[in-house]
Parts: C-alpha cells; sequence; structure tokens
C-alpha cells in the first residue's frame, strides 16, 4: 500500500505532506467501514430492541442474553471470534466485513438499550390508542411509536456514532488497512512516528467534528412537531 | 339475541388481587349505561376487557354474538390477534387522557385509522373526518397539533377518532376526569348528543353524577369486583336500596357541595 508513494524525510512539513496521501487511502476504508458498521447497528439494534420485547420468552431471552454478552465482552475479543473462529466454521467473511460487522455488533448492542429507553418513553396510552383503533402492531410501531421515539433518541444514537467511528482502528489488528494501520508501517519504515501518528489524530478530530455538525444539522431536520423532548 | 353485550362469570385477576369476581353484566344494543362506584370496584377493566387491552381468565364474554375467547386460543388473551381484530373493530374507546397521537395533526389523527384499518381512500377518510369534527365543534382546528389544544378540545377530538371508526359500541373511560373544571361541560355536550344515537351502544364510567342520571338507560353500581346494584338512574340516585350504594352516593354528593 505504502509502495508507490514516495515518503519525503527532508522536514516535518514535507514529511507530513509527503505521507498525507498514503493516510487519506486508509481514511477511505475508516470511513466505509464506519458507514458499514454504523448501518449494522442501526438496522440490527431495532431488531434486538424489538426481539427482546418479544412477549414470547423463547424470543425475548436469547435476545437479552445476546445483548448483555455483547455489551460486557471486549470489542477485540469478539473481532478476534468473528475473524479466528468463524472461519473454522466454513464462515469466512473478508477482513473488512468481519470488521463492520464486529464493530456493528457491538453497537447495535448497545443501540439497542437506546431504543428501548425511546420506546419505553411513549406513554403506555399512546399503544393503548393504537389498539383501541385496530392499527396493526407494524402500524403502531410505524406511524405511531418510531415517529415519536426517533427525535428522541437522535442525539443517544449520534453519540455512538462518534464512538463508533473511534473504534475503527480496532480493524487494523486483523490486517484492515486503515489510517492507523498505514501510519505505523509508516512509522516502521521510517522511524518517524510522531509525524504520522500526528496525523492520524488530526484527521480523526476533524472527522468527529464533521459528524458532530452532520448530526447537530440532522437534528434539526427531523419532525419533532408536537413530540415533547425532555 | 336480545344480549348484545353479556359478561358471565367472569373472573379477573392481577396477581393475587381480585378486580372482577364471578362478573355478571348484560347490555342490550343502543343501550347507553352508566358504571358507577369507588375506585379500584372494576368499572374500568370493565371497559378495557371489552376493548382488548386487558385479558380475563374465566367466565365469558360475547360482543354482537363474538365469543372474547377462542377455542384453543392461547393466553393470556385465550385468543387469536386475528380474532381479537375482529372483535376490536365494533369497539371504540375515549380514554381518561385523551391519548391522542401528538406528533400527527387533528386531521390525521382522525384518518389514520380508517385508512389503515378500514381501508379508506383518502378523500373519504378526510370527509369523514371533517364530518365528525364539525359535529363535535372541532373543525376549525383540523390543521392544529393536539398540544396545541385545551383538555376539552383534545378530548372533543379524542371522541371524533374513536367515531370515525364506526364503532357499534363506544366506551368512555372516565372521559372528564383530567379536564378542568371549565372544559368539562363542553366534553359532556357532545356525549349528550351521542346518546341520543339509537343505534351506538354506549358504557360510560364517570364521576359526574348528574350526567349519569341525564344521560344513561341504567347505572350500575359497582362494588368490590362486582356489581352491587343496578336499575334505572331515577332509581338507583333517589332511592338507592343497597347500603353500599347509599354510602357511596351521600359521600360523593357531600364532596360536590
Amino acid at each position: 500500500m505504502i509502495q508507490g508513494y514516495g515518503i519525503d524525510t527532508s522536514s516535518t512539513a514535507a514529511f507530513a505532506l509527503s505521507v498525507l496521501p498514503i493516510l487519506l487511502v486508509g481514511l477511505r476504508t475508516t470511513i466505509l467501514a464506519m458507514l458499514a458498521g454504523f448501518a449494522i447497528a442501526l438496522v440490527v439494534g431495532l431488531a434486538f430492541a424489538l426481539l427482546r420485547r418479544s412477549p414470547l420468552a423463547v424470543i425475548s431471552w436469547p435476545a437479552a442474553a445476546a445483548i448483555e454478552f455483547l455489551r460486557n465482552t471486549p470489542l477485540l475479543m469478539q473481532l478476534f471470534f468473528l475473524y479466528f473462529v468463524l472461519p473454522e466454521y466454513g464462515i469466512v467473511l473478508p477482513a473488512f466485513w468481519t470488521g463492520c460487522a464486529a464493530l456493528g455488533l457491538q453497537y447495535a448492542a448497545y443501540m439497542s438499550e437506546v431504543y428501548r429507553a425511546g420506546i419505553e418513553a411513549i406513554p403506555k396510552g399512546q399503544w393503548e390508542a393504537a389498539t383501541a383503533l385496530n392499527l396493526t402492531r407494524a402500524r403502531t410501531y410505524g406511524v405511531v411509536i418510531i415517529p415519536q421515539m426517533v427525535p428522541r433518541i437522535t442525539p443517544a444514537i449520534g453519540n455512538y456514532l462518534v464512538s463508533m467511528m473511534k473504534d475503527t482502528p480496532i480493524l487494523s489488528t486483523i490486517t484492515v488497512v486503515e489510517m492507523l494501520n498505514l501510519a505505523s508501517r509508516i512509522g516502521d519504515r521510517t522511524f518517524e512516528y510522531l509525524v504520522p501518528l500526528s496525523m492520524v489524530g488530526l484527521i480523526f478530530f476533524v472527522l468527529t467534528s464533521l459528524c458532530s455538525l452532520a448530526l447537530r444539522g440532522i437534528e434539526r431536520i427531523i419532525p419533532t412537531k408536537g413530540i415533547s423532548l425532555q | 339475541m336480545n344480549d348484545f353485550i353479556s359478561f358471565k362469570g367472569v373472573h379477573k385477576r392481577y396477581g393475587n388481587y381480585n378486580v372482577l369476581t364471578d362478573f355478571d353484566l348484560t347490555v342490550r344494543h343502543g343501550e347507553k349505561v352508566t358504571l358507577i362506584g369507588p375506585s379500584g370496584s372494576g368499572k374500568s377493566t370493565v371497559l378495557r376487557i371489552l376493548m382488548t387491552l386487558e385479558p380475563f381468565q374465566e367466565g365469558a364474554v360475547t360482543l354482537d354474538g363474538l365469543s372474547y375467547h377462542e377455542p384453543g386460543g392461547k393466553p393470556p388473551f385465550l385468543a387469536s390477534e386475528k380474532h381479537l381484530r375482529t372483535v376490536r373493530g365494533n369497539v371504540g374507546m375515549v380514554f381518561q387522557s385523551f391519548n391522542l397521537f401528538p406528533h400527527m395533526s387533528v386531521m390525521r389523527n382522525l384518518m389514520e385509522a380508517p385508512m389503515s384499518v378500514l381501508g379508506l381512500k383518502r378523500h373519504e377518510a378526510e370527509e369523514r373526518a371533517m364530518t365528525l369534527l364539525s359535529m363535535v365543534g372541532m373543525q376549525a382546528k383540523a390543521q392544529s397539533f393536539p398540544g396545541q389544544l385545551s383538555g376539552g378540545q383534545q378530548q372533543r377530538v379524542a371522541i371524533a377518532r374513536a367515531l370515525a371508526m364506526r364503532p357499534k359500541v363506544l366506551l368512555f373511560d372516565e372521559p372528564t376526569s383530567a379536564l378542568d373544571p371549565e372544559l368539562v361541560g363542553e366534553v359532556l355536550s357532545v356525549i349528550r348528543s351521542l346518546a341520543a344515537e339509537h343505534d351506538l351502544t354506549m358504557l360510560l364510567v364517570t364521576h359526574e353524577m348528574r350526567f349519569a342520571r341525564e344521560v344513561s338507560d341504567r347505572v350500575c353500581f359497582f362494588d368490590g369486583g362486582r356489581i352491587v346494584e343496578q336499575g334505572p338512574p331515577e332509581q338507583i340516585f333517589s332511592a338507592p336500596e343497597h347500603p353500599r350504594t347509599r354510602s357511596f352516593l351521600s359521600s360523593i354528593l357531600e364532596g360536590a357541595r
């Protein structure tokens, strides 16, 4: 990956400038992993939350167990598990997707709690009114519960997005070539760690700041009319 | 088939607490029945069972010939969701705390279920909603959101919303208890005009005794999970026979003075 890029170590500024294109290649991977992981977390998290609320113990108990397990064990362990153990059972995913799955699953467990709190914050009367009007369960979630829940949970979900972004370097442990991985390789070659690592820090800082800004924008767009936000 | 609604030997428990014990009640088609009694005596539970918001363990409930329990139905409701939906289609409910959907306009509140459940076209649902809103005197607020309305206005919208589903039975669960005193009248007058509808069966839980006397064909006094006395309003309010009814009514009237 570093091949083909010239590294100029004559001065700090020149060094920083010459490693930037290399790091930007890693940035692409970082952003893709973040987006894929976040998409998985959003969808699977909602599924977890709904399964956990199931009136059937056969469904809600395993869901609760899975959520607790994912929440209370280290991400790195889960990542190694997916990367090293699953292939033994014939499930072989590319390293990148294994990483996204690990990130997505752990954050799905976190987000399921956010969803759950969001659902539980809706007064019981809303469910009862939906029942009294004979709305189906799907329709009740779709037009009554979720629209009232979304504006309340967006800030918490956004925090997890930023937090997940900062967890992406963990993918370097399973050979995914993202920013931190490249920075350390540059360091290994040039024995200069300060500049590439500082650059990675800087890029992350810019990235998280942009994300926070975007989230604030999204919070403003989401319809909140009539919904009281505590 | 004179009994439009019937409860026979119904038992309802929350854990060890018996809410309804060996409960019987029959209501004729079009009858207006008021349920009164001390809190915790099971009045609201009767409505909540009819609305399928609460299951019951023993006994039989039927509505227009439909049994609430189904042979082979699974707990807690002892009936499939499909069956419950059929039963529920006959019943509408007005809640103490209105329970309008706060993120939808008044219009949308009235159109959602007729469109998604009854399959009405948008213009049909709109037409139905506007007719009902003008009936409850709320047509000017069709585009408002529930949070912009007073409690009395919200409850009038909630009544219109329940009527939009064309229920055969309308249940009122303390419809004025959450309202400021000066707003009670506007809601009662809407309910009063509904009471003139011959085809609509009404069950009303209320603490407004004068109103109960005025609109109901029959008053049922509840105590300890059963009806201890029932009859025409004049009889219950003027010449109650049961000592519990007497002491309850005198304590209520005391409070009103």
